[in-house]
């Protein structure tokens, strides 16, 4: 079901060492409904991730935003997008130390987003990044969110810092 | 490099990640980076890769760590530039 292109020319790593795969990945999201927005992963290695999420028209933000006119607030654009992008990736490239269940200490720390396009409930969005830096525990990537026409909804740099963490 | 001219370079890199302004405009060796100027630990790292991009030098984890302060700041950057 899921399709993985592991680029064995980025990563460091032995052939024979356990690659994390989707599954493995969105186990350890540290989210959970009502604030999960990714469904699955389409490709992911050290240099970006590809996954994607459906809005459900039952999801409780379109009670209020907006009042009689459901619209997916930004902040959940970019929310899934920072999960998507910056959350499943910086698991990727810490797979060597994170361990068993041990969920990574993660933080958001800047996002600059330019909307172009709606989101309305029930549609389906596909969030691809591209890595920009991985140093000193800080990730930075440039993510874009499409719809199922592939017009770009959105764009942006999102960063934040992770750790392995485990305690 | 002068001493006058390493801080003047460091203050024009860290500007953009200045919480408190007025810590910014007395700057100096005895200036912390996270205590005094606010700067958060994601911004750290904005500052040690403008450091690497503005002196032409590669700073390792060790050195990162380290790199809290303007006078630990101007003593990697000058040991650095020393190595090549």
């Amino acid at each position: 079901m899921f399709q993985f292109e592991i680029d064995q020319s980025q990563t460091a790593y032995p052939k024979t060492s356990i690659v994390m795969n989707s599954h493995a990945i969105l186990n350890l999201l540290p989210y959970q409904d009502p604030f999960l927005f990714v469904d699955g992963l389409t490709s992911i290695t050290s240099e970006g991730v590809e996954g994607y999420y459906t809005f459900e028209s039952d999801s409780y933000f379109y009670e209020g935003h907006f009042k009689d006119n459901p619209v997916t607030p930004g902040v959940i654009l970019t929310e899934c997008m920072a999960q998507i992008g910056l959350v499943c990736l910086g698991i990727f490239l810490l797979k060597e130390s994170l361990s068993g269940s041990n969920s990574p200490q993660i933080a958001l720390t800047s996002s600059q987003m330019d909307f172009f396009l709606p989101v309305l409930p029930g549609e389906k969005v596909r969030v691809v990044s591209e890595k920009e830096v991985f140093r000193f525990q800080k990730l930075k990537c440039l993510v874009k969110m499409y719809n199922e026409k592939n017009e770009l909804v959105c764009r942006g740099k999102l960063s934040g810092m992770m750790s392995a963490g485990g305690k | 490099m002068t001493k006058d001219e390493l801080i003047s370079k460091l203050k024009a890199i860290v500007k953009p990640y200045v919480q408190d302004e007025e810590a910014l405009e007395k700057l100096s060796e005895d200036t912390d980076f996270i205590s005094d100027l606010k700067i958060n630990s994601a911004n750290l790292v904005d500052v040690i890769l403008d450091v690497e991009d503005e002196f032409d030098i590669r700073i390792e984890n060790d050195d990162m760590e380290k790199m809290t302060n303007v006078k630990a700041a101007m003593a990697i950057v000058n040991e650095k530039l020393a190595e090549e």
